[in-house]
Formats: structure tokens, sequence, C-alpha cells
């Protein structure tokens, strides 16, 4: 994302020191010659682009991590999942992950939306589909046994991960996809990408809702 | 065992708002402010450019007979740029613990604020010309005025913090309240460079 260079007073100044900077050499070009001036005002607007298309490729990826929560016996886990909540592979894994622990686990369904709705702001359908998947997963979780609380997350999966990552504290998060091939998630890479911007152990169980 | 989903159950009122840490609300708020603000300059901008655009064949700009004050508006710009250095060091006293120097910066700051906004009202008064006098007229007293109304809103905002300077509020672990003028003083800072270098400089 931008960097704002209004969120702080101390960003604002320095932004207001290059303004100074930038519209002087403008004005001294100009002053010579007026398509001097113009040539001077696309180079620098070029220059302060490429610099900020730099930086932002630049800026190294700072890791998520969190301190363990809770008791010493006590094992956390975060999952996300969507359509392949309540799959037999995922049941699986968290009943081995809860052997001989007091594990809490949290699901989280990202609100999945369009792109034109997010932007309109609109999610009070997507939350509330993802509220209705979560209440059957977390029901059929529960008959197997499964100590799990839920809540809908952000639409983009890796926010919803992070959001929960502050709040829960989780010791390891297990991420539920569709096979590859069918999988949203696995196209865009998430598992990847949640790998490389949490600090925190990841499963990826493939569910496989059609056999 | 258990099992049980966080939603807004029995919750009465309006709906409990979704948070994400995607970016904190106060960033947000100066984000869209600043978005906004930068679309109202830019919407006058274009209007000044397009006066220009068709006038092509002008030996000189502003065109006959409009003249600006551009050495008096030039003092005026050292005024308000240096109001942005006290602006910043009066953020940096409190940030150090130092009182007096919040106190001395922001009253600086508020008084070189006031001097910049008499001495726009004074360059209207000689100026020579109304904003019903063409294109030209209009967009300089448009352009010039809306910095105005945000110099003078600037101007607010600093008079209620210096007086809360001297009630002894902020400390160095908490002064929003001068942070967040700052930051706005800055923007208009900015806007009148550009507004200073377009119509008097360029």
């Amino acid at each position: 994302m931008a960097q704002n260079p209004f969120r702080s007073e101390a960003e604002a100044y320095r932004f207001l020191l290059l303004t100074i900077g930038f519209f002087a050499l403008v004005v001294a070009a100009a002053a010579l010659n007026t398509w001097l001036g113009v040539g001077v005002f696309v180079l620098l607007t070029a220059l302060v682009g490429w610099r900020w298309l730099g930086s932002r490729t630049q800026e190294p990826m700072l890791r998520t991590s969190v301190a363990h929560h809770g008791e010493e016996d006590e094992r956390r886990i975060l999952v996300i999942a969507n359509e392949t909540v309540g799959g037999s592979e995922l049941l699986d894994v968290l009943r081995r992950r809860a052997e001989g622990v007091q594990e809490h686990v949290l699901v989280v369904c990202p609100a999945l939306n369009s792109v034109v709705r997010h932007w309109a702001s609109d999610d009070d359908g997507a939350r509330a589909a993802a509220q209705q998947r979560l209440e059957i997963s977390l029901a059929q979780l529960a008959r197997d046994g499964v100590d799990a609380r839920g809540q809908v997350g952000d639409g983009d999966p890796l926010q919803a991960m992070e959001d929960a990552l502050r709040t829960f504290g989780p010791d390891e998060i297990v991420i539920s996809t569709h096979p590859p091939g069918r999988s949203n998630w696995l196209e865009r890479n998430v598992v990847g990408q949640a790998r490389e911007r949490f600090d925190v152990p990841i499963t990826h169980v493939v569910v496989d809702l059609e056999r | 065992m258990s099992a049980h989903a966080d939603h807004a159950a029995g919750h009465h009122g309006p709906p409990i708002a979704n948070r994400s840490s995607r970016i904190e609300a106060t960033v947000l708020g100066m984000f869209l402010f600043i978005a906004s603000e930068a679309m109202l300059f830019g919407a006058f901008f274009t209007a000044y450019f397009f006066v220009r655009v068709v006038n092509p064949d002008a030996p000189g700009w502003p065109l006959e007979p409009f003249h600006l004050p551009v050495f008096v508006a030039g003092v005026n710009t050292a005024i308000l740029v240096t109001s942005s250095f006290t602006m910043h060091w009066a953020l940096q006293s409190i940030k150090r613990g130092n009182r007096v120097g919040l106190q001395a910066g922001l009253v600086l700051t508020f008084l070189m604020g006031l001097a910049f906004l008499i001495t726009q009202m004074l360059e209207y008064a000689r100026i020579g010309f109304n904003p019903s006098d063409g294109a030209f007229g209009t967009i300089f007293f448009g352009l010039t005025g809306l910095h105005g109304a945000h110099v003078f809103i600037g101007l607010t905002l600093l008079a209620v913090a210096t007086i809360r300077a001297f009630r002894g509020h902020f400390t160095p672990e908490h002064h929003h309240g001068v942070e967040i003028p700052g930051i706005y003083w800055h923007f208009v800072d900015v806007m009148w460079i550009v507004v200073y270098a377009t119509i008097y400089l360029i």
C-alpha cells in the first residue's frame, strides 16, 4: 500500500520540504525557458514516481509473530477455511493436533466478496453468507468433539489471518483449501504468502468435497 | 467441549462495526481527507490551466491588464513556510517534554498564519481587479480564496491547540491535539507552494 505522507506530522513536514525543493527547481528552470521548466517538471515527476515505485518493491517483508497466549499445555489453533471447513481431512488434522493438549480452535471464515461490492463497502451479504457457513461448520466440529469457536473475517484471507493473529495468538495456523485446480486461494498463492508473512507454523490441508 | 460463533446474537442497538487491522481508522480518515482535498484543489487548478490553455498566444502571463504582486506574495510565502518550521519545532518540543518550546512554537505559528491571512486580505484590497473581471479574476480569487479558507480553518485548529498548551494539556506521550493540526498545517503550506508557484511564478 502507498505510504501516506500525511500520517504523521514528521512525514508531512518532510513532504513539505520535498515540495519546496521540487517547485524551486521547476520555477528556476521555467524562469530560464518555459519548455525547460516543463522538462524539469516531467523529469522530477518521473524521478519521484520511480523512487516511489522502487521503495514499494524494496520494502522488506516484516513477518508478523505472536507470543503464546494462555496456559503452558494449551494449544491454540487458527483455522482459515471457507467452503472446506467441514471437510473430513480438516477434522482429522484438528483431532490429531488436539491429542494430549488442551486445544482451543478458532475458525475464521473470510467474508469473500466481489471487488465491486468490496469497494462499495457492500459486505453485508458476504458476511451473512460466511456466518451461515461458519455456524454449520462449528456445529459439525462440536459433534466431532473439537472445542471450537468462530468468527467471520476480512474478505482477504491473509488479512483475516493477520486480524485473528493479533487477537487470538495462535500457536499454529491451519489453512484449508480445495484441491489444486479448483482452489482460488491456491491460485493466488495464499498459503505461500501466509508462510512469508507470518512467523507461525502453517499447515495446509487439502479438502476434496467431491470425494 | 463446546462450539459457538462470535456474532451479534442478543446484541441490542446498531450492528457491531467490523474492524480490520488492514488500516487504522485515523489513518484511513487522513487518507480520505487528503484525497478529497486534492480533488477539490485539483478542480480549481484544472479551471486555471484551462484558462491558460485557451489563450496560447498570450505574450505573457497573466494577460494584460492583470498584474500580480509577486514580491509581496513571495514574502507571504516565506512567512507561511517559516510557520511550518515553527509548527514542527512545537511538536518536537512536546515530544521532548519541553512545554515552553511547545507554547512558543504554537504562538509563533499562529501569528505567522494570521500575518499571512491579513497580508492576503490587504493584497485582495489593493490588487486592482475583482472576481467578476473575467475568467482569470474569477479563478485567481477562487483558488487563493479557497486556500485562504483553509488557512482560516488551520488557524482555528491552532488557536485551540495553543489554548490547550497554555492550560497544561499535552504530554510527550499524548499530543494528538498538536500533531493533527500540525499535519493539516503542513498540508495547507504544501498547497500554498503549489498555488504560489503556479499562479504567481510560472
